[in-house]
């Protein structure tokens, strides 16, 4: 496999959580478990205008990414939206944003916009 | 919802380090909820996580969380009741089951598996989910375990 990206050794577990994210059939699916998780791909297919392998390869996506976990429930196997990467994204980015940077930031504005 | 949570988060540690910020006192309130948790790690041993000043300064019980020990094998497998009773809603649908499973991998990371069987418990699903942060009331497994990752591999938990 290939990478464009500069840091080809690298990729990291946020790398893969964003790519995995950047597909809006990945992210239906994640909403799909949002809304009830726990379901087997026969489910989660019906779900879905695709071929069975399309899905399977896009939950293989979310799987490496950490953002869908499985269980085996005797022959089934259950998908569930596993929330901790994501949280993790949060946590390290959202809340640095809106703490003291956002805060100089919208006091910059306001010097700027005269306020 | 199944009834079920499943949360899994990879941490840059061993999983006897893991194992101790689970289940010793001395780590499992430096992360999360930050209450003071004591397991006797036998079958049949109790299980009380204690209320830290904070929490009984608003009203909550000094014995926060209580259950029971299934299962202990260290460094892998920890399993046990569970009943929050920081709250009558959620200390009234009584106990549930709390499964941790460590996995060693490849470099030093160690996969950390939270199974969390929540039927019959819906007051306390929407608290581990985190729905009621807003309020206060902690991110839920989620912020748990990815303050529980931070304190492992920076040394620091979010509030520190």
């Amino acid at each position: 496999m290939t990478f464009e990206s500069p840091n080809v050794e690298g990729v990291d577990d946020d790398d893969r959580v964003f790519r995995a994210l950047a597909d809006p059939t990945r992210r239906f699916l994640l909403d799909l478990l949002f809304a009830r998780d726990g379901r087997t791909l026969t489910e989660l297919e019906s779900e879905l205008e695709m071929t069975r392998f399309g899905v399977m390869k896009h939950l293989k996506v979310l799987e490496e990414a950490n953002l869908v976990v499985t269980r085996r429930n005797g022959r089934e196997k259950l998908h569930f939206l596993n929330p901790v990467p994501i949280r993790q994204i949060h946590d390290r980015w959202i809340d640095k944003f809106t703490g003291d940077n956002a805060g100089a930031l919208l006091g910059l504005k306001h010097e700027l916009e005269g306020e | 919802m199944s009834g079920t949570q499943i949360y899994k988060v990879y941490i840059k540690a061993s999983p006897e380090r893991i194992w101790e910020a689970i289940t010793s006192p001395e780590w499992n309130d430096r992360y999360g909820y930050r209450g003071r948790t004591e397991l006797d790690l036998r079958p049949g041993g109790a299980v009380r996580g204690l209320s830290n000043t904070g929490m009984i300064a608003s009203g909550a019980p000094e014995v926060g969380v209580d259950g029971e020990i299934i299962e202990a094998e260290a460094p892998h497998r920890l399993v046990q009741t569970f009943r929050m009773l920081m709250d009558p809603g959620t200390a009234a649908e009584g106990f549930t089951r709390l499964t941790y499973e460590l996995k060693a991998g490849k470099d030093g990371v160690t996969s950390l598996t939270v199974t969390h069987e929540l039927t019959g418990a819906p007051n306390l699903a929407r608290l581990m989910a985190g729905e009621f942060e807003d309020m206060g009331a902690g991110g839920g497994w989620a912020w748990v375990l990815s303050d529980l990752k931070s304190l492992l591999e920076t040394g620091a938990a979010f509030g520190d």
